[in-house]
């Protein structure tokens, strides 16, 4: 469908921020968002393949009963679609290889992460480097974050920002990679895309509660080589709105919320690379 | 052959949840410990090769980034003692759940129905402890005898090759299948022991009502041509106990009263709820006529009123009291994700939106002893925490509003209360979506999680005080994972129009599902054993009034069955059909064929007779105190911000999800630094809209030691007060009322039942006379009669408590406001008259007194005030609005200072006050209908112009500098603090 945004939002088995993720893809301008169960896909109901962004959005995937999305990714990695025999995990490859974009908030940044869409460095999507663990303070935690933005990632999500203000809702948000080698390759190819940080959002931090969960180098966010496939732990779909920043009522701010950036950003992107 | 693999984290890395039990180890239980690791086991009950137990547990149970793994071979290392906690046979293990469909999912496999996969826990110790300490942090600590296995080794006992060794917590024994019949024609002295010994927890009337019913002749010839005998069966026995429980039939507040108030003067009053509390409603509706906003009232699961033309909102609030005071995680958790269903079971069903939760617990730093059986207080508040954290955020529902009360006297059983929200479009497929109707024919279908024998005799237990033989089979631990698969499927099923009725597994099971659902159609049959079990072995009268959670059941018209069971299969619910609705007139069960419950259905609901009680009232008369003026003010408020009842309970507001859904607008915690105490939350449920919802609730036990009629009216006030705050307005609010009670009725155990009583009639007076004032009808509500706790000759009663929670809207979140001042220069007011109403209060409280001047709601003042504030704040003339409640004027002030960031400059002389002249009184007084203001000097005249005829003083200004001022009314300065102390002051108790 030439010139028209498909948008896939996946819900189902303790996803639960379908509704509003879905709602910031129309708000940005997506043409058709449709929310998909797990079973709808490996049924083989929907393909992502016709899709140009997959969000997978926050929630507790499976109750986080084995570690954050750990089930769902084992799941993802076994899973053949039901009418045809083929391996989802071969769908989402192809998916990958044809340009789509992938968008984990949360619960689907820790799915993407265990299911090694990311970093996925040289293009090794599959392969676990990097995890989201319990954090610090071993607690669940609601709060609002300052996040730096790296201008130099390849990140087509954050392009043109500079810092962004969110909430992060996790218990298991801590980052951690397999090893140095990663972390350092992270670095110089501009992967960490997002980081808490001061309230200037100048440095990134390691100052409870600036950083939230003991984050090494105050990673929030990270994408892949293309800038395509991206997973944060904050959630800028519960920023739509003025409205729901925490000192709205005392802060004079734009009406529109700063979370609906990313979801503006892929669209353009899918607008003038893949439609 | 068992396998077990253990999966712990890497040695280099930190186990926060190790170092999070440790420090609990040395401040809560004060013991002498160095570090905790912890490892996690999981035993599979299948036979399976070490190829494919690798591959499970490196691929599905184990992070290669954070975590080693191990197949039957011991992890734990570096120790002095391990404890091991698992769970007992038959207790819900949601992470074994999953672990056996990770199981599955990663050998390509399908595990026969008893191949389970169990969890449990180690925790490595490392401190000079004694093996009593051990086995205390084990059972007081890290699990619950109730539903908990230990193991616990010493280094020296420790076998590094064996370990403790895979251990099936599996259900055996069981025969089940039994149907046991009784003669009643026996005395009455052995109808009573028969009612004990089952704990069926009905009255001698009541057996005799059930042998009266056996006896008549119609009955009886219908009984012998079903073949079912002439005595009764435990199926039907248990099932008329269920529905006639205090829990589920509410019969204090159906009894015929007697009052007697303190002049002597009689009264009957006709039923408590038909009364006061649907007389009420019934009053109010009427007089809003067109604007009457209520859709359906009293007669669902919750309580329906419309939201917009296109979408109306169905509200519950529950307790779950007795089941959190014998295990606060399970039984909040269990709580939570039960009142979820309320308003999923309403009408066609309703989408859940948000949570609200309000505690009552003994103070968490309780020195004393206590009786056997009773929890810590401290342990009680955050497993119950937990239990919420787990229920809501798992759920994906917002937790959005609540509060904690403490008192000394919720010691043996705590309240636990837990509100759900819904939304629906007001019709589905052409019709309203608040009726519901099941039909002759339509099938019954039992949807979600399986019966097992948890939760039997929830509803009959939750009717008798706690004691130290109480049941522990009601004790369960809710699944939000297998009810949120069900509520995406029922959503959809709904949205097709696949089924006529629907209504929650609650409290009495399939027995009381089923029996109301039957009402409508007038009968049902039910095939006992087709519902599906946990595990093999449960006899008939268990399967039907087991509570087991994560359950609804489905009225299907028999042409969309197939629709229904596909759809089910597609989404990985089970559903199942276990019989008919019929027109019969009969609640008839039947195992394999043969019929094992058959009872009229006007019997079944209305065969239980009603009580005759008498209340008597005596006014109490507590002394007013001879409190001393403090010397030092500025200490006595650090005081009052510290008292447990009006710090800060950010720590766990902040594990509560309050964003999920998107429509967060007016947040728990508000200001500058995101820490002030919000006081009513507003969501906006649409995204595309503007309207909003507001969310408000009010408590305030104290007062019942004085008198429950101001105490029910200060709750109203306070729940109605708190959403003006943030800008609901006053003119569109419904209210739900949750009384939890100390039993009421005259006997040997409680001799003061008729005092009881009479406190509980009053209570209804004022709920009577200020929902009508106010004009917000109740919607909802629940009693919860019996919050007692027996240990000998100790009787623990809670203080009469009352939750009331306002749901109200405001037309365009964008003028909503919150309660930190805003910035320096602007004008602070105080609105509202203060009176010497000290009685009750938390300052007399702080001087271990009661006192006797309880405050007074004068309704019509406080109208006008409600409705006037209510325009300034939609003129945008407010910039900060706080309502005050607990600790007074004097709290609401440094709250709203200090979530500012900013001080505040205020002159006692100011504040318009009849009969006060101590300072500390005028500051503490906990008047109602009062609050604390801030505006823009520009916007003064405006504000004084709408609130013309209001009693309000201007008593200062928000300064530039960070101090805290009061001007006494000598004038003097009689405090002069620091926002940042008073805050440290507040935050302080529980932490942030």
């Amino acid at each position: 469908m030439p010139g028209k945004v498909k948008v896939i939002v996946l819900a189902g088995n303790g996803i639960n921020c379908e509704y509003e993720t879905a709602y910031a893809c129309t708000a940005a301008g997506a043409n058709t968002v449709d929310t998909v169960h797990i079973n709808e896909l490996l049924r083989g109901e929907y393909a992502v393949g016709n899709y140009h962004l997959l969000c997978l959005p926050g929630g507790f995937l499976d109750g986080d009963d084995l570690g954050a999305a750990k089930a769902c990714a084992n799941r993802f990695r076994h899973a053949t679609i039901a009418n045809t025999g083929e391996r989802f995990w071969d769908q989402m490859l192809h998916y990958i290889e044809r340009g789509g974009l992938i968008f984990g908030i949360c619960n689907g940044f820790q799915l993407m992460a265990k299911l090694g869409l990311v970093p996925a460095l040289e293009g090794g999507y599959g392969e676990q480097k990097i995890t989201l663990t319990f954090n610090d303070s071993g607690r669940f935690e609601d709060r609002w974050v300052h996040l730096k933005v790296n201008t130099a990632s390849p990140c087509v999500f954050t392009k043109g920002m500079e810092k962004v203000y969110l909430p992060v809702r996790h218990g298991e948000g801590k980052f951690v990679a397999a090893d140095h080698s990663i972390t350092s390759q992270l670095k110089k190819k501009g992967l960490i895309c997002l980081q808490y940080s001061d309230e200037a959002c100048r440095e990134a931090t390691m100052e409870y509660s600036l950083n939230p969960n003991g984050s090494f180098n105050g990673v929030a966010g990270i994408c892949d080589e293309t800038g395509r496939i991206f997973g944060l732990m904050p959630h800028p779909e519960a920023y739509l709105h003025r409205t729901n920043h925490p000192r709205w009522t005392r802060e004079e701010l734009p009406e529109e919320g700063a979370g609906l950036a990313f979801f503006k950003n892929a669209i353009t992107y899918i607008r003038e690379h893949l439609c | 052959m068992p396998h077990r693999i253990e999966v712990a984290i890497k040695d280099d890395l930190r186990d926060s949840l190790g170092e999070k039990t440790a420090a609990r180890m040395v401040n809560d239980l004060g013991f002498s410990v160095q570090s905790v690791r912890t490892i996690e086991s999981y035993t599979i009950d299948t036979t399976l090769d070490k190829q494919q137990l690798e591959l499970v547990a490196r691929d599905a149970y184990c992070d290669p980034i954070t975590q080693v793994w191990s197949v039957d071979r011991p992890l734990a290392k570096t120790f002095d003692w391990v404890i091991e906690v698992g769970f007992l046979p038959g207790v819900t293990d949601n992470v074994g759940r999953t672990a056996r469909e990770a199981l599955e999912a990663s050998l390509s496999i399908h595990l026969k129905e008893d191949e389970k996969v169990y969890t449990s826990h180690q925790y490595l110790i490392q401190g000079d402890l004694s093996r009593t300490e051990v086995e205390q942090i084990a059972t007081q600590l890290l699990g619950n005898p109730l539903i908990n296995r230990f193991e616990i080794k010493s280094k020296e006992e420790w076998d590094p090759q064996k370990g403790f060794g895979p251990l099936v917590p599996k259900v055996t024994g069981l025969k089940g299948g039994e149907v046991e019949r009784f003669d009643l024609e026996i005395t009455d002295e052995k109808l009573i022991a028969l009612s004990r010994e089952r704990l069926l927890a009905l009255s001698l009337e009541e057996m005799q009502a059930v042998q009266a019913y056996l006896k008549d002749t119609a009955i009886k010839q219908k009984r012998k041509e079903i073949g079912i005998g002439e005595g009764i069966t435990d199926v039907e026995l248990e099932a008329i106990a269920q529905t006639w429980s205090e829990h589920c039939k509410h019969k204090i507040f159906q009894a015929r009263i007697t009052y007697i108030d303190a002049d002597g003067k009689e009264e009957v009053i006709e039923g408590l709820f038909n009364t006061y509390i649907k007389g009420s409603t019934e009053t109010i509706r009427r007089a809003l006529g067109k604007k009457d906003p209520c859709l359906s009232v009293f007669t669902d699961n919750a309580g329906v009123v419309a939201f917009n033309d296109q979408w109306s909102l169905a509200f519950k609030v529950e307790t779950h009291n007795t089941p959190s005071a014998l295990d606060p995680y399970g039984g909040a958790l269990t709580g939570i994700v039960g009142v979820n269903r309320d308003p999923f079971g309403t009408g066609k069903g309703a989408k859940l939106i948000f949570n609200t939760d309000v505690f009552c617990f003994a103070p968490p730093d309780w020195p004393g002893p206590l009786p056997e059986r009773v929890l810590h207080p401290k342990r009680i508040f955050e497993g119950v925490r937990e239990g919420v954290e787990h229920g809501g955020n798992k759920s994906g529902i917002p937790t959005v509003n609540g509060s904690i009360v403490f008192d000394e006297r919720y010691v043996g059983k705590p309240l636990v209360y837990c509100g759900t929200c819904g939304i629906m479009p007001r019709t589905i497929k052409g019709e309203p979506s608040h009726i519901k109707e099941a039909h002759p024919g339509d099938v019954v279908v039992m949807v979600g999680g399986r019966i097992g024998k948890d939760g039997i005799h929830g509803a009959t237990f939750s009717s008798e005080e706690l004691h130290e033989e109480s049941p522990t089979s009601a004790v369960q631990i809710g699944d939000p994972i297998t009810q949120k698969r069900m509520t995406d499927f029922l959503l959809r099923a709904r949205d097709r129009g696949l089924y006529t009725a629907i209504t929650d597994n609650g409290a009495g099971g399939l027995s009381s599902s089923v029996g109301e659902m039957a009402k409508e159609p007038g009968g049902c049959e039910i095939h006992l054993e087709r519902a599906p079990l946990k595990y093999p072995g449960l006899d008939p009268w268990e399967i039907l009034v087991s509570e087991s959670q994560e359950r609804m059941t489905l009225a299907v018209a028999p042409d969309k069955i197939d629709a229904l069971f596909e759809l089910a299969s597609k989404m990985d619910v089970e559903a199942t059909e276990v019989g008919r609705f019929t027109d019969s007139g009969v609640f008839h069960c039947l195992w394999h064929g043969e019929t094992v419950a058959y009872l009229a259905m006007e019997f079944f609901h209305e065969g239980a007779p009603r009580m005759d009680l008498v209340a008597r009232w005596q006014p109490p008369r507590p002394e007013e105190p001879v409190v001393d003026p403090p010397h030092d003010l500025t200490a006595t408020l650090e005081g009052m911000l510290s008292r447990l009842n009006i710090c800060s309970k950010e720590s766990v507001v902040r594990q509560y999800d309050h964003e999920v859904q998107g429509g967060s607008t007016i947040k728990p915690l508000v200001g500058e630094n995101a820490d002030g105490p919000g006081d009513a939350a507003v969501i906006r449920s649409l995204l595309d809209s503007y309207k909003g919802i507001v969310v408000s609730h009010g408590i305030c036990p104290r007062y019942s030691d004085i008198d429950t009629y101001p105490m029910m009216a200060c709750a109203i006030d306070e729940a109605v007060r708190n959403a003006v705050a943030v800008g609901g307005d006053p003119a569109r609010m419904v209210g739900l009322d949750n009384f939890c009670w100390p039993d009421p009725v005259q006997s040997e155990k409680t001799p003061d039942g008729e005092y009881k009583l009479a406190q509980l009639v009053r209570a209804n007076k004022a709920l009577y006379d200020y929902t009508i004032a106010y004009q917000c009808p109740c919607i909802s509500g629940k009693d919860s009669m019996k919050n007692d706790f027996m240990a000998g000759e100790v009787k623990i009663s809670v203080p009469p408590t009352v939750l009331f929670s306002v749901l109200g809207t405001i037309d365009d979140v964008r003028k909503a406001v919150t309660m930190d001042c805003k910035a320096p220069g602007d004008l602070v007011y105080v609105v509202g008259q203060t009176y010497e109403e000290m009685g009750g209060s938390e300052y007399f409280a702080m001087h271990g007194s009661i006192g006797n001047q309880v405050p007074q709601v004068r309704a019509e003042q406080a109208k006008e005030i409600y409705h006037k504030l209510h325009t300034a704040i939609m003129d945008g003339l407010i910039a900060s609005c706080h309502d005050c409640s607990d600790g007074g004027m004097g709290v609401a002030l440094a709250e709203s200072a200090f979530a500012g960031g900013f001080g505040m400059e205020v002159d006692l002389r100011n504040v318009p006050a009849e009969g006060i002249v101590r300072d500390d009184y005028l500051l503490f007084s906990e008047s109602q209908s009062r609050f604390v203001v801030t505006v823009n000097p520009a916007k003064k005249d405006a504000f004084l112009a709408i609130m013309k005829g209001i009693t309000l003083g201007e008593i200062g200004r928000v300064p530039k500098g960070k101090a805290f001022i009061v001007t006494g009314l000598k004038g003097k300065k009689v405090i002069q603090g620091d926002i940042y102390k008073l805050k440290v002051a507040w935050q302080k108790p529980l932490g942030v």
